[in-house]
């Protein structure tokens, strides 16, 4: 993977910053849409890319994701320098959620977001710990070569 | 189903400008939580919610969905609806509660 990328950008992510949280994965979409993805692959990246920006806004305290557009997928890349997940397991299933009562009236904390980045998410990584944050690795094979999806 | 009709039907009142009434609607989904409209695979083209931030209205732009109705006489601040006009998102609020508009477009649609 390393080097032979098509196509990269890194966008920060601020913390508790909700007016624009989303933001970044807005921007990831155009871009892939400007490259001629097609649009199954592209709803994909944007659903795991806004999850994802979503948990640092809320979780990490903010961080950056780095999008990288290869010959044969899209890699998102997530990582943030907050508490880490202390359970993984526990996290990924469907509806478990710490989230805070503000967190829920601002539409989150349906602990669907980790799941959902699994979903479309072709291979998914999660490296985490209280001391260096977490980091996600979100691989999304792209049907450039016409291969089958989901 | 046309979008008009759908407005009749809510007696929904529009937020943005230039909305296409003719915009045909086929399906919908209903949320105040939003990682929940994302896990469909398919989301639908409306989306009705009590969720008026402009978290609601990045969330209808990932998976493409054209309009937003918010339930129980919500509007949206300014700053919002100038994010949906941006993306030809349209948004319309209706007085109804979210019980009776999801049982009135539910019978409309299905
Ligand atoms: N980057 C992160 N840092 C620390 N904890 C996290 C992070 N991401 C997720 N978590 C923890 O994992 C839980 C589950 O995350 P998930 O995204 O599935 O659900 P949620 O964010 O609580 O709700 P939703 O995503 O449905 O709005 C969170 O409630 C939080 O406790
Ligand atoms: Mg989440």
């Amino acid at each position: 993977m390393p080097g032979k990328a098509l196509f990269q950008k890194t966008f920060t992510i601020k913390k508790d910053d909700f007016a624009n949280a989303g933001e970044a994965s807005v921007q990831i979409k155009n871009i892939l849409k400007d490259v001629g993805f097609d649009s199954s692959v592209i709803r994909r990246v944007a659903v795991a890319s806004y999850e994802a920006e979503m948990n640092v806004v809320m979780y990490g305290g903010g961080g950056n994701v780095r999008l990288a557009v290869n010959p044969d997928n899209v890699m998102l890349v997530v990582e943030d320098k907050g508490p880490g997940i202390p359970d993984v397991d526990q996290a990924m299933q469907e509806g478990f959620s710490t989230a805070t009562d503000e967190m829920r009236e601002m539409g989150f904390g349906a602990g669907m977001g980790l799941p959902n980045i699994k979903r479309n998410s072709d291979d998914l990584k999660i490296i985490t710990s209280p001391d260096s944050g977490t980091r996600l690795e979100i691989c999304i094979r792209s049907s450039v070569s016409g291969t089958e999806e989901n | 189903m046309k979008l008009e009709k759908i407005k009749e039907l809510l007696q929904a009142e529009e937020l943005t400008s230039g909305i296409d009434l003719n915009l045909e609607i086929a399906s919908a989904r209903a949320s105040d939580l939003m990682s929940d409209v994302l896990s469909s695979s398919h989301a639908g083209d409306l989306l009705l919610t009590g969720l008026v931030n402009a978290q609601a209205v990045r969330t209808a732009n990932v998976v493409d969905m054209k309009v937003i109705i918010f339930v129980r006489d919500k509007a949206p601040a300014a700053d919002t609806i100038q994010l949906a006009e941006q993306w030809n998102i349209h948004l319309l609020a209706t007085k109804k509660s979210m019980l009776e508009a999801c049982g009135l477009l539910w019978a409309a649609l299905y």
